[in-house]
């Protein structure tokens, strides 16, 4: 036991995060609140077509939520985005890890995966409304094909970072590429494949809004697309910070969840 | 068993510099045999190629001419009858020492409490046995180490590869695994064939010394000490000590380009 002092410098270095004399919660909400005031204070001296505030968004908000409208528009846009997702999930982290581990799936299919991210998907819309009609099905095609590809990229490219040196203890071992792929691959890439899936989420929000435009007839989006029509900015923004708040908390739902599955993350970074 | 034979071995590969394409010859006709129960130091220069040799011998790389027997029979990859210990442990971050032993013994495919067992008996035995739940990072590097160590002797190889095990570590953790490296071998006399860049590491542990330059052999040394090596300040400061290390410097600087 010749290193235990060794090993007790590197619990105490382990121990001794960065203290901050202000938690970093409070920061936030300072930086919020004063927005807000801001935004409350100048917004008033706008004319309530070009802009609003506040206080008359809150308003709008609780007229909408009374009328039921609002709870019937979140369940229409939150159901084809929870599958659309979902299915980008499902598909673009396995589709990442084989192209990163095989050349071939690399050739074969790296190019149309960097191109699709770059693809104008806007303007596919139309032709997407064509085969998928007007309903739930072409929002959650829209709200998929939006978010597959930066989660696929990022898990392409978090393989590709995994250290050769790890590879060469899994076949060191004998371990089969099957096997080298799930328990060496797979984990190491899970920090990249978290900063896919995040990425991921403000994509899937603006496709499911464009969606919802082009289709009009249903969701939020189309709250949104009726108040613009009407001049009713104070309602118009209603939905639109629904969807901010709900981006900031699926990504802060993922962040805890990034903690709970890759620990290990945390300390190899040096945070605490 | 667990005899190592090295023949004819060399290793091109192609390195693009400047889009000119030029060929480096890592290793030329390297031959050398550790026997059943010895330990063999491979010393050199950095780039000198021997931890292309040891790749070589544990089957990560392939040789472009010549093979790699253990036990006469020539090796196709990387097998249970060798076991490498990297120079900077390697160890899989997510998992917890105990785990990382285990699953070496996974992939040769033993399961349940045999698991457990096997890999305890070797984290007691390189002395980790209160630390098993620790994940890698909450380890010096020195126990981390014996992790790496515990992990290439619990299945049970025949032959046991070191690539610069120590040469990541300071030096008084250093000494302590060399100590703890010799009685191992002690225990287990396990063929253990490692690379070092370190002389007095090379002497205090090798029974003989391989001394490479630019890919080729250019001598082997036998090490005149006894075992068991208990006392290792008594052993440095002896004079069979003094004048091997002596030997292997002027081996090695006799192959190297003279800087006058």
């Amino acid at each position: 036991m010749v290193d235990l002092a060794e090993s007790n410098s590197a619990a105490s270095a382990a121990g001794g995060s960065a203290r901050r004399s202000v938690p970093r919660w409070m920061v936030t909400t300072a930086s919020l609140t004063i927005i807000l005031i801001l935004w409350e204070i100048f917004g008033r001296d706008i004319n309530p077509i070009f802009g609003s505030y506040p206080s008359a968004i809150f308003k709008a908000f609780l007229a909408l939520l009374r009328s039921g409208k609002l709870g019937v528009a979140l369940l229409q846009s939150i159901q084809p985005f929870l599958l659309g997702y979902g299915a980008a999930i499902a598909i673009g982290v396995p589709l990442g890890l084989i192209i990163g581990r095989f050349w071939v799936a690399e050739a074969a299919l790296g190019i149309l995966i960097t191109g699709g991210y770059a693809m104008p998907l806007v303007a596919l819309v139309p032709l997407l409304v064509l085969w998928f009609g007007l309903g739930f099905a072409v929002k959650a095609a829209v709200i998929f094909l939006m978010s597959v590809f930066p989660i696929c990229i990022n898990t392409w490219l978090g393989v590709k970072s995994v250290p050769k040196t790890l590879i060469d203890v899994g076949k060191s071992l004998v371990a089969p590429n099957s096997v080298i792929l799930r328990r060496i691959v797979l984990p190491a890439t899970l920090p990249y494949i978290m900063a896919g899936i995040k990425l991921a989420v403000g994509r899937a929000v603006v496709g499911m809004v464009i969606a919802e435009f082009f289709t009009s007839i249903s969701g939020l989006g189309a709250i949104i697309i009726n108040s613009a029509n009407n001049f009713d900015t104070a309602t118009m923004f209603v939905p639109i910070i629904i969807l901010m708040v709900l981006a900031v908390g699926l990504n802060a739902l993922l962040g805890w969840f990034e903690r709970i599955v890759a620990p290990w993350q945390d300390e190899i970074a040096g945070r605490n | 068993m667990g005899e190592v034979r090295l023949i004819d071995v060399s290793k091109q590969f192609t390195l693009r510099i400047d889009g000119a394409a030029h060929m480096v010859r890592a290793l030329d006709r390297l031959s050398f045999t550790v026997a059943d129960g010895e330990v063999v130091a491979l010393i050199g220069p950095s780039g000198c190629g021997k931890t292309t040799a040891l790749r070589i011998a544990m089957g990560l790389e392939k040789a472009t001419t010549g093979v790699v027997t253990v036990d006469g029979a020539a090796i196709k990859g990387c097998g249970y009858d060798r076991g490498i210990v990297f120079q900077h442990a390697e160890l899989l971050p997510w998992l917890n020492a105990l785990r990382n032993v285990e699953f070496g013994l996974e992939m040769k495919g033993m399961r349940g409490a045999e698991l457990h067992d096997t890999a305890m008996k070797y984290l007691t035995l390189v002395g980790l046995k209160d630390s098993v739940k620790r994940r890698p990072y909450q380890l010096s590097g020195g126990m981390q180490q014996r992790v790496g160590i515990a992990r290439a002797l619990a299945i049970d190889p025949k032959v046991l590869l070191m690539d610069e095990p120590f040469g990541a570590l300071d030096a008084q953790t250093r000494e302590g695994l060399q100590g703890e490296l010799l009685d191992i071998h002690a225990r287990t006399k396990k063929t253990i064939l490692f690379v070092t860049h370190d002389l007095d590491e090379a002497v205090m542990l090798a029974d003989r010394v391989v001394v490479m330059q630019h890919g080729r052999l250019q001598e082997i040394v036998e090490v005149p000490l006894s075992r068991p090596r208990r006392d290792l300040g008594a052993i440095r400061g002896s004079d069979a000590f003094a004048r091997t290390r002596y030997h292997i410097w002027r081996a090695l600087h006799a192959g190297a380009p003279t800087l006058h």
